[in-house]
């Protein structure tokens, strides 16, 4: 995993959730594509911030994640996407569920709920591996700790330290229904992960009376380059 | 276009692969899902396939009206604007043809319409002549719920958002309008060979 702080002259900006497609050129001239989500908040300082996670078999994320080094130039375009957003005009109480590398446009909304000092209620559910695999681990501890008005709970699927106390198995239903805000407070839900964390997911939210089109989702598989 | 990418080597070149990839697209063996919500849920008793808009008379189908019509097999490669393409997919359904048989229309559009509230544009002329089908098996099996079941829009000469997933009908229009995607910047067409991506492609 590794996070990319990239300065693009010229940048239009971008609204939390948006994506970019990063494209990679070889010296005889193979060019390949991927798109990656803006972490960072919405700024106007022409800069922008992907985390990128390493796939072993992947073309570009190796590259991003190993190779690139600070002062090489990259070809980006976008910002695109306008579904998959959050702005604090539209309120909330905002539910979040990632898995994995899917907390990337959920952190750029939380980020931009902090920069813009929005008080709209916000409950994180993050699925990982292990503890080790939980991407901005520091900065969700600081949110979720300093009376920010988001909660952030973790589960841990495959491993957890001894003295871990919370959740530890893959989210359901159950977990849903303890976590998300009843579907009377009408809450806005961004789902992000794997195919079958948002396929689940959403299916439970859908039961537990949630209305679907309040239920925004971005899936990714495990051929995301 | 671009520069070279410092030290970027990129896959092994095979040109007998690269010939059906269209430009900036790689293959895949699984079958990525990408969906804007949660998969919608209709039960094949209340589903029904709609021919409406600027046409005469609107014609519908049930379930099992849409299966007993002549359906095709074929095998299509696909090609997702998210730059992945799947060589060979194998799917059965109804000839859009066969659908639009009888039907009157000065129209030059359509709009896709489906489950969940999903749209996608398309000029007429792309849905008939043997290039589009309502597909509801993809390789010997019904097609699952979350691939667009039971039955998707295909027209795999186009990117795959044009595939609707959960597709309820067709509304033929005399001008164009932007779906679902083309309204968050996809582009109106989507030819994968032109590299259609986004507006202004």
């Amino acid at each position: 995993m590794r996070s990319l702080d990239l300065a693009v002259p010229g940048w239009p900006g971008h609204r939390a959730g948006q994506h970019v497609d990063v494209r990679l050129t070889a010296d005889d001239g193979y060019q390949t594509q991927r798109s990656y989500s803006i972490a960072s908040a919405p700024s106007t300082d022409e800069r922008l911030t992907l985390t990128v996670e390493r796939l072993d078999d992947g073309e570009v994320s190796p590259y991003l994640a190993g190779e690139l080094r600070a002062g090489d130039k990259l070809e980006l375009r976008g910002p695109i996407g306008g579904y998959f957003v959050w702005e604090p005009a539209a309120g909330g109480p905002l539910l979040f569920v990632a898995g994995g590398s899917g907390i990337c446009p959920l952190m750029a909304m939380l980020r931009l709920r902090q920069a813009a000092m929005s008080t709209v209620p916000a409950r994180l559910l993050y699925s990982s591996r292990s503890l080790e695999d939980v991407i901005y681990r520091d900065e969700l501890d600081r949110l979720g700790s300093t009376g920010s008005g988001v909660e952030v709970m973790l589960t841990l699927t495959r491993e957890q330290p001894g003295t871990w106390n919370g959740l530890r198995r893959r989210i359901d239903s159950e977990m849903l229904h303890a976590v998300a805000w009843p579907p009377a407070e009408q809450p806005l839900i961004f789902v992000c992960g794997p195919t079958p964390l948002v396929e689940t997911a959403a299916n439970a939210l859908v039961n537990l009376g949630h209305e679907p089109a309040r239920i925004k989702t971005e899936r990714f598989g495990p051929t995301g380059g | 276009m671009g520069f070279v990418s410092r030290a970027f080597k990129g896959r092994p070149r095979d040109e007998s692969r690269d010939a059906r990839l269209p430009p900036g697209q790689y293959l895949v063996h699984d079958f990525p899902v990408l969906s804007a919500g949660p998969t919608p849920r209709t039960s094949l008793a209340e589903w029904t396939f709609s021919i409406e808009g600027e046409v005469d008379e609107a014609k519908h189908w049930n379930w099992e009206e849409l299966r007993n019509l002549p359906s095709e097999t074929l095998t299509r490669d696909i090609h997702c604007v998210t730059k992945w393409s799947k060589l060979d997919t194998a799917w059965e359904g109804v000839s859009v043809d066969t659908l639009l048989e009888g039907v009157e229309t000065a129209a030059d559009y359509v709009m896709a319409f489906c489950d969940g509230g999903y749209t996608t544009n398309l000029p007429l002329e792309d849905l008939t002549g043997g290039k589009a089908w309502i597909a509801y098996a993809y390789d010997g099996q019904p097609l699952e719920s979350q691939h667009g079941g039971p039955a998707r829009l295909l027209v795999p000469h186009l990117y795959f958002w044009k595939s609707a997933k959960w597709v309820r009908g067709l509304r033929l229009m005399n001008e164009d309008s932007p779906g679902f995607w083309e309204t968050y910047g996809y582009h109106m067409y989507g030819d994968p060979w032109l590299e259609q991506r986004y507006s202004g492609d």
